[in-house]
């Protein structure tokens, strides 16, 4: 197993509270495999993932407890320079927005150098020369003209492959993409994610796929990890999840979904907001938006039962939910 | 504390509507808040280089940084053009005032003293009887040490300071926002009294060194706003997502992020501390004679304005036309810096 998330808890002290933002979230990858996190804005997919990461910014954020075990280490005991020196050769990650994620001043060349001489020493000229390798595998034209030009001057699917190169440099065993198709127009999209997969598979990675957006996941995940209000209330290989869902919320994000065969029709929504976090529902956190709730949601914290063996669900009336 | 006047009207450039929590005067009267007041607008919009305003090269393009930029948009500034060559005169004479002046500014005649302009000596001859046109020239190369050492001095420390403040935060950052804050309250001209009344020295260094003391303050400011907004942008993130040092985010990533409202700051700041120096002069606690100091000649005119006003309003002319050159270069380099006024 590459990477294994166990029971983490992180925390946000606010002025107005204490915020739980990651209450228990287990999830593993393994090597060559994507994992899709799916979840609403504020669920604490991308708190996951930096704290992961070991970039989260401490204070406001407090990890309480839970284990991440990358490749056998548990990253929360090592000390901050040992993960530094994980982070970009072992594991990496694919940020939202690519403009705001380069820095204005330097070239993109410069760049994705500097990615070879912080961590493996390269001279300069090595180094550019290994940023023109890594452009043309992410597969940006003309790369030896390009090499030397700024952020600004690349388009936006273009800069997104300078991220994913940036983040590829150094051949890490893990990539972490936090929605790295969500500031690109549809038929960019496409092409960023058939370049990440492709590049997935010959590098034989593991990927875990942050996002809000199920057509993407269709395509390129192996396995989702559906979150809700800092938990992973489902987890199962993608087509089982898209046949028949285990979970109410799961559900309710599926039929959300617009589709042609129902043209005419009113769109489903899920009713209610997602929960406050600082104020969690006390039992299961979905309960108030959830059309099978019953008294005992209201008061137990339902488990992540097994619903088989490659299939997790957080609810209680799972079976009921599968079957009906 | 005094309020500060807004330096938009002397720019002329329209600028932003008065902000709130502006920096407190710092008591100089003019000059020190001028740069002060500058300070506060670039610490409520730090010159943050964003890409989207520059994009001037298009894809096939040359590529152009954001430096390449305002340095394009410099050349075309008359402002900039303007101030620019005052400025390099100005530098040439201090290094070399010979080159225009062949008299020893301290060579003087008395039976001359007060005399107006005359062949071989235009601006007349001073109280003394000394050239006022070799003592106006001289009076540069003091003026440019004092101001361009006194802001090296502040900008250095200032920008340390503040820098490394904004970036670790915590319990040096609250120490060094409360020190910075009591320097604030000292008024500079009564801590010039103060605090050079008592040295005897008569080189420039102890007006540097009290300048730097009272200055960095506002420069560690200015730079502790700069750092902490982009210390905020995803790329510190993803620097650190992908391995860097905190020592290389700060150098590689930050710190040419930051650093453009610290020189806009600076420039003017030069400008302001000239014209501290000569404050600080005219009340006998900056530089002393011997030393050619356009301040002391101000001092020692201004008893005989109506008799003999030539004595003044040269060194005095020099000494505004120099505070104002290095205002406009850092009020062209502002423009040129913020992208946000593009």
């Amino acid at each position: 197993m590459l990477l294994e998330v166990r029971d983490l808890h992180v925390e946000f002290t606010t002025r107005d509270g204490v915020a739980k933002a990651v209450n228990g979230v287990d999830l593993h990858v393994d090597e060559g495999e994507t994992l899709a996190v799916l979840g609403e804005s504020g669920s604490g997919k991308s708190v996951t993932a930096q704290a992961v990461m070991g970039i989260l910014d401490i204070p406001p954020a407090r990890i309480t407890g839970g284990e991440v075990l990358f490749q056998g280490r548990d990253q929360l005991l090592l000390k901050e320079d040992e993960r530094r020196k994980v982070r970009g050769a072992g594991m990496a990650m694919i940020f939202q927005d690519a403009l705001s994620s380069l820095n204005p001043v330097l070239s993109v060349g410069d760049q994705l150098g500097e990615m070879f001489r912080v961590h493996q020493g390269l001279s300069r000229k090595d180094a550019r020369a290994k940023a023109v390798e890594l452009m043309e595998r992410v597969r940006i034209p003309a790369a030896k003209e390009r090499v030397g030009q700024y952020p600004h001057q690349f388009s936006g699917g273009m800069r997104q492959r300078i991220m994913i190169a940036m983040a590829l440099a150094l051949e890490p065993a893990l990539i972490i993409a936090d929605e790295p198709t969500t500031a690109l127009d549809v038929t960019v999209q496409a092409q960023v994610m058939d370049l990440l997969a492709d590049l997935q598979r010959e590098y034989h990675m593991g990927l875990v796929l942050i996002t809000h957006d199920l057509g993407v996941v269709a395509d390129v995940a192996d396995r989702i990890a559906v979150m809700y209000a800092g938990r992973i209330v489902e987890s199962a290989p993608v087509h089982d999840i898209y046949k028949a869902p285990a979970h109410p919320y799961t559900k309710g994000l599926l039929e959300s979904i617009p589709r042609l065969d129902r043209k005419g029709q009113d769109l489903y929504a899920i009713k209610g907001l997602p929960p406050n976090l600082m104020n969690i529902p006390p039992g299961c956190a979905f309960h108030p938006r959830c059309p099978m709730a019953q008294d005992v949601c209201r008061t137990d914290v339902p488990d992540l039962f097994e619903v088989s063996e490659e299939r997790r669900s957080a609810c209680f009336y799972w079976r009921e939910t599968l079957h009906g | 504390m005094p309020e500060t006047e807004r330096p938009e009207a002397l720019r002329g450039s329209g600028g932003r509507p008065p902000e709130d929590g502006r920096i407190a005067a710092t008591g100089a009267g003019g000059a020190m808040d001028l740069a002060a007041s500058e300070a506060t607008t670039l610490e409520r919009a730090p010159g943050a280089p964003g890409g989207p305003g520059l994009t001037g090269g298009g894809p096939s393009g040359k590529p152009r940084s954001l430096w390449s930029d305002a340095w394009h948009d410099l050349r075309r500034n008359p402002v900039f053009v303007i101030s620019g060559l005052v400025i390099a005169f100005l530098v040439l004479i201090a290094l070399w005032p010979s080159l225009i002046a062949s008299g020893n500014p301290l060579s003087c005649d008395l039976a001359k003293a007060q005399e107006g302009s005359q062949p071989g000596h235009p601006f007349g001859f001073d109280g003394q009887g000394c050239d006022v046109y070799t003592r106006t020239v001289y009076g540069a190369r003091t003026s440019v040490t004092v101001g361009v050492c006194a802001t090296l001095g502040v900008a250095l420390l200032g920008s340390v300071l503040g820098g490394l403040a904004g970036f670790f935060g915590g319990a040096w950052d609250a120490i060094l926002s409360r020190v910075t804050d009591i320097f604030f309250a000292i008024p500079v001209v009564l801590g010039g009294l103060v605090l050079l009344s008592v040295v005897t020295s008569s080189t420039v260094w102890p007006v540097v060194g009290f300048m730097v003391l009272l200055g960095w303050p506002q420069i560690s400011r200015i730079a502790r706003g700069a750092v902490i907004t982009a210390k905020q942008h995803d790329y510190v993130q993803a620097a650190r997502a992908l391995g860097a040092s905190s020592t290389r985010i700060l150098l590689r990533h930050i710190t040419p992020n930051a650093i453009a409202p610290v020189i806009v700051v600076a420039t003017i700041a030069l400008g302001t501390f000239i014209a501290l120096e000569a404050t600080l002069s005219y009340l006998g606690v900056g530089l002393k004679p011997p030393t050619v100091s356009w301040g002391i000649d101000i001092s020692a005119a201004s008893p005989y304005i109506r008799n003999a006003p030539h004595m003044l309003l040269w060194p005095a002319g020099a000494l505004a036309i120099t505070v104002l050159a290095f205002i406009m270069l850092g009020d062209a380099v502002r423009d040129a810096l913020d992208p946000k006024l593009r």
